[in-house]
């Protein structure tokens, strides 16, 4: 029950800072609510009693990607964007039905085609401890890693020649 | 170990107390120890031997008038304090202070360390960036630019005594270092260059000198916490000696075995009533503490004796010698780990 209240409140947190993300003039506080959904998305986790990935999200995403970002943007010292025209009651009001009605379609699109995912139980106490998701990366998704890590190596061999080229 | 949740709260309502007023304590000290090192006499007014003064410091902050340039963005001015603090005041819970006497204790609680270092990095870039300041700007940047760099060598030092413990828990890493009797199963012995390393970019998170180009008084006056005031930079302040603390007791329970007493299998033998008892929880706390003593001292000690790196040293030694360094024991940690406990 705590648990599912949790998501409610989260996943709430979460989508309010997407669209404060995009809503935001500034890139710094767009920055910012960007790192609150990413917080909010690690509560999430932690719902799903997936320890181990709430943490690497912390760690990685709103611990080394987005001061990264928030170092560049203020690095470049990016002025605000001007100001969004106004937008009408009416037409955010339909924006909200429009999404509702789509939403319902699909799912009952969905249940009426038999397409929706069964849910599987799978071992809730081991499912997000760092020994499974080790197991499954280096046995079954070992291939898939590797081909990871060599992309991420061409990115950042990429990145220096780039740099190197501009300033030589 | 189940520890039931009213004695968890009086436990971690203690250690926040404690490390409150271990920061005033830290001041104290600080100042005094670095008069002596200058000799000089430091503070010695307020009080017996000038005791008091850390206290007349903060009732001078808490009375002072709070002043927020007109500029600055007010929510996210008042929120990079509060994140510096918290973050601070959160690390404690995830130390042993001795057997089974740990606040958080699951299965991750090491990253949630290395996740908060990394979090912390936002109080002070938030800082620069909302003072709307050149000064606090050019502190934030220079904060983040080291931290980052720093975190890298910290994460992979901290890999090293992941892979010797086999797991990603304090408590266990702790546990771990107990093997091998006597001192020698504390990482400092198995694993001393990640120890070295370890400590290194301790000094470099912490923003301490030599490490301290974010808040250079020479040319960038207060650095990113130029534009505060009053208790909003009482609680940098504080932050950053809380910080200071919470390094050393890292430092001890990574790699210089925690609560673990010297020769504790020798001493349990000699004095077998004393296993489990309430006696040997707090002689584990003392030692803990003598432990952390000594490199709150280490910091002082460096901070008075070495000067400021310049700023391209300082990536320099970031880059160039501690991430190559870090990789390379990480690799012979694992080739240990796989050859002799494998």
């Amino acid at each position: 029950m705590l648990a599912e209240s949790l998501f409610v409140m989260l996943g709430t947190l979460s989508v309010i800072g997407a669209l404060g993300m995009l809503i935001a003039r500034n890139p710094v506080s767009s920055a910012l609510w960007l790192i609150l959904t990413l917080f909010c998305v690690a509560g999430l986790y932690l719902t799903l009693s997936a320890e181990f990935i709430a943490v690497v999200q912390v760690l990685v995403y709103a611990g080394a990607i987005m001061v990264l970002f928030l170092f560049v943007i203020m690095l470049l010292n990016l002025g605000t964007m001007p100001t969004m025209k106004g937008v009408g009651w009416k037409k955010a009001v339909g924006f909200v039905l429009c999404v509702v009605v789509l939403t319902q379609l699909v799912l009952i699109g969905a249940t009426g085609l038999d397409l929706l995912p069964a849910t599987e139980v799978v071992d809730v106490a081991n499912a997000g401890s760092a020994t499974t998701i080790a197991k499954s990366l280096f046995t079954r998704y070992a291939l898939a890693f590797e081909v990871i890590g060599i992309l991420l190596l061409v990115a950042t061999i990429g990145a220096v020649m780039l740099a190197k080229r501009r300033f030589a | 170990m189940d520890v039931p949740l009213w004695l968890l709260a009086i436990i971690a309502f203690g250690v926040i107390n404690f490390m409150l007023i271990s920061a005033s304590v830290l001041v104290y000290a600080e100042r005094k120890v670095s008069a002596y090192m200058q000799n000089r006499p430091g503070p010695n007014r307020v009080g017996p031997a000038g005791f008091l003064q850390p206290f007349a410091d903060v009732f001078k902050l808490m009375f002072k008038e709070d002043v927020a340039p007109r500029a600055a963005s007010p929510f996210v001015h008042s929120l990079a304090p509060v994140i510096m603090v918290v973050i601070a005041m959160t690390v404690p819970a995830m130390i042993p202070f001795a057997r089974g006497v740990v606040i958080v204790d699951n299965s991750v609680t090491v990253l949630i360390i290395l996740a908060l270092t990394s979090v912390s990095v936002y109080g002070v870039t938030m800082a620069g960036w909302s003072s709307n300041s050149k000064f606090s700007l050019l502190g934030g940047l220079r904060s983040s630019a080291q931290m980052i760099s720093y975190e890298l060598s910290m994460g992979l030092a901290v890999a090293s005594v992941v892979l010797l413990a086999g797991s990603l828990s304090v408590v266990e890493i702790v546990e771990d270092q107990s093997v091998g009797g006597a001192v020698l199963g504390w990482n400092v012995f198995r694993n001393p260059l990640g120890a070295l390393i370890f400590v290194i970019t301790a000094f470099a998170e912490t923003n301490r000198a030599p490490f301290d180009l974010p808040e250079a008084e020479q040319e960038l006056v207060g650095g990113y916490h130029t534009e505060y005031s009053g208790m909003k930079f009482g609680m940098f302040f504080l932050a950053e000696y809380v910080n200071w603390f919470v390094a050393s007791f890292v430092i001890v329970t990574l790699f210089f075995g925690g609560y673990l007493l010297p020769f504790e299998p020798q001493i349990l033998a000699a004095y077998p009533g004393l296993e489990g008892s309430v006696g040997l929880g707090l002689l584990q706390a003392l030692c803990l503490l003598v432990k952390v003593g000594f490199f709150v001292f280490l910091f002082l000690w460096v901070r008075w004796t070495l000067p400021r790196f310049k700023y391209n040293q300082l990536m320099e030694i970031g880059w160039k010698v501690m991430l190559p360094a870090a990789l390379v024991n990480v690799l012979l940690i694992a080739i240990a780990v796989a050859v002799f406990m494998g």
